[in-house]
């Protein structure tokens, strides 16, 4: 089956004054149809700049998009709008993501008129009606403004947003960490029913592994700009291979307090970007490096059951 | 797995208290100068719109007999040096002087917010090229600036206007810009982009509803520095000439006569361009403190 997205060796540079940072250094995935992506990883290392660049919210600097084999890093201003209704997007903050000056009906009526997706009035009714219960909104809400919506409730108008159109795939920027903890779960479980209704693949970028691990069948795991281990989440999250994998695994919060689990704390920081070194991005806080890690890339083998590692140990 | 629960709706049910009415009916309520502001406006209106014909003189009609009198019943602001009555002269000139002030603002409000809004959305060298020329014509004195324009284009109504909003184009467009580049970092404008809006439609219909509020504050504190201008324009001899009645040409007419003692026939045009540039500067500085962001009502 051939991927729905397919990223190859992207690269993101970002301008600092003189310097050049790279936010994306090199990340390679593929996502298939119908497929729950997770992408995780600590603040700063990239996850919201490969799913920007792989939408082309971003221009990547170097490496390529592919959607359904065709390459979208090439298409110009008026194809790349005319195929944006199969790859949307779910931001993190949906108190800034609605415009506060439209109404929920103008905010997901917008979709559908700019793609010619409803011809007559009845029909932009209907779907707009079938969207907003599909995400479990009551449709008198259609003529509410964002300021007078709860959390949850815009968020909802977020994810109707992104699906009104009938994506293939729909990238998720940490969709549920702005909401408290007893609406997060209803917003996963929505998000898990409209990708087997909708057969959506799913991009789903979170520091929440427990949330990863609920709705994703695989995981890619991001440090410093690239991708250190990737794999079936079941497999990432029993047997996790890479140092800074575990050390992210343990402190995912268990909810037994008789349960005792040895937590590794990583020490220092992610070194600084605009000075990478030239091996493992990991070496400075990795508990099992070794003398030629710090000259030397590792690089990402097969370690079995589909489970890829960026790691010589 | 998990059940879903139905997101009922809660908080916020529409009441009478979210009301169009109601909100400025509330926001009037705490904002008294601008109460005071409209009610000023409203009466100079009135008097634009029905005054010419209510006054009993004619404003050009000379009358060799009544020679600067003073305030009377029969002449409230008394008369000129050539027997005009002035409250019937300022009367007249309301007209004009609103008519230039809303021209100005509409020119230098529609061309700054278009030309902030395009600077800022797109950002580089446009940008840089359109700051500098701000900063340029922000290093005059808007006043200097539009007497020197003035004086280029020659003596007439529409070259007044050109030049003074000229004068007050920059503002706008800096205040446009800055609210701009703050609007585009949010998300609202990157979903935008992200449903298939092409840039025109994230310009006009994203971005200038959210960026409008400071250039539309701004055009009404605007309104008031403009009949100033005009009239300090038209008092030092520039772009209205007498006879016409403005408040500025009477003004400076009723100048020469101060010196013998005639004190009202300068002095009641004054009050008035005085009176009006006040009321739009109550409202314009109300109007800031509303739509501030630690005021919002939303």
């Amino acid at each position: 089956m051939e991927p729905v997205i397919q990223v190859e060796n992207l690269r993101r540079a970002f301008r600092e004054g003189r310097a050049v940072i790279w936010a994306v250094n090199g990340v390679s995935l593929d996502i298939y149809p119908g497929e729950a992506v997770g992408l995780v990883g600590e603040s700063g290392c990239g996850k919201t700049t490969t799913a920007r660049c792989v939408l082309r919210l971003l221009e990547p600097t170097e490496g390529r998009v592919l959607f359904q084999g065709a390459d979208m890093t090439r298409w110009g201003g008026k194809k790349l709008r005319e195929q944006r209704r199969h790859f949307q997007m779910v931001f993190q903050d949906p108190n800034t993501s609605l415009n506060p000056r439209f109404t929920v009906r103008r905010t997901l009526a917008e979709p559908l008129r700019l793609h010619g997706l409803a011809q007559t009035g009845r029909e932009m009714e209907e779907r707009l009606h079938e969207t907003v219960l599909r995400v479990n909104l009551e449709p008198r809400l259609l003529e509410r403004y964002p300021h007078q919506l709860s959390g949850g409730q815009k968020q909802r108008v977020g994810i109707a947003r992104a699906i009104i159109t009938n994506p293939r795939f729909v990238a998720l920027d940490e969709p549920t960490s702005s909401l408290d903890m007893s609406i997060r779960i209803q917003i996963l479980s929505l998000l898990q029913r409209l990708q087997s209704e909708m057969n959506m693949a799913y991009l789903f970028i979170s520091h929440d592994l427990s949330a990863v691990r609920f709705l994703c069948a695989r995981v890619f795991v991001m440090y410093l700009g690239r991708v250190v281990e990737a794999g079936p989440a079941d497999e990432i999250f029993d047997h996790p291979a890479h140092p800074y994998t575990q050390a992210l695994l343990s402190a995912i919060p268990i909810p037994d307090p008789k349960l005792r689990r040895q937590r590794i704390i990583l020490e220092g920081e992610p070194p600084s970007l605009f000075n990478l070194p030239p091996g493992c991005g990991f070496y400075d806080r990795c508990k099992a490096r070794k003398a030629s890690c710090r000259d030397n890339l590792p690089p990402f083998r097969d370690i079995g059951n589909g489970h890829f590692v960026a790691c010589f140990e | 797995m998990v059940s879903e629960t139905i997101a009922k709706p809660k908080g916020a049910q529409p009441s009478v208290r979210d009301s169009r009415a109601w909100r400025t009916w509330y926001i009037l309520r705490s904002h008294p100068s601008m109460i005071v502001g409209i009610l000023v406006l409203a009466v100079i209106l009135f008097v634009t719109v029905a005054g010419p014909s209510l006054v009993p003189y004619k404003p050009l009609k000379p009358d060799p007999e009544a020679r600067l009198l003073p305030p009377s019943a029969a002449h409230p602001m008394g008369t000129d040096a050539f027997g005009r009555d002035i409250l019937s002269r300022v009367v007249n000139g309301a007209r004009l002087d609103l008519f230039i002030a809303f021209s100005v603002v509409a020119i230098a409000l529609g061309i700054g917010v278009a030309v902030g809004m395009f600077s800022g959305y797109y950002g580089g060298k446009v940008d840089d090229v359109v700051m500098r020329i701000t900063d340029v014509i922000l290093a005059f004195p808007s006043f200097i600036l539009a007497l020197a324009i003035t004086a280029i284009l020659g003596n007439s109504i529409p070259n007044v206007i050109i030049a003074i909003a000229i004068a007050y184009i920059p503002y706008f467009v800096r205040l446009t810009r800055g609210e701009v580049l703050s609007a585009k970092e949010r998300d609202y404008t990157e979903a935008a982009r992200c449903v298939g809006n092409p840039n025109w439609r994230i310009i006009y219909l994203h971005l200038l509803p959210n960026c409008l509020t400071p250039a539309l504050v701004q055009a009404t504190l605007c309104l008031g520095w403009a009949i100033l201008d005009a009239s300090g324009l038209a008092f030092l001899g520039l772009g209205i000439r007498p006879p016409t009645p403005e408040w500025g040409v009477l003004v400076s007419e009723g100048s020469r006569d101060i010196i013998g003692g005639q004190w009202w026939t300068s002095f009641f045009p004054g009050a008035v361009i005085v009176l009006t540039a006040f009321a739009f500067n109550l409202i314009g500085d109300s109007l800031r403190d509303v739509t501030s962001p630690t005021e919002a009502v939303q």
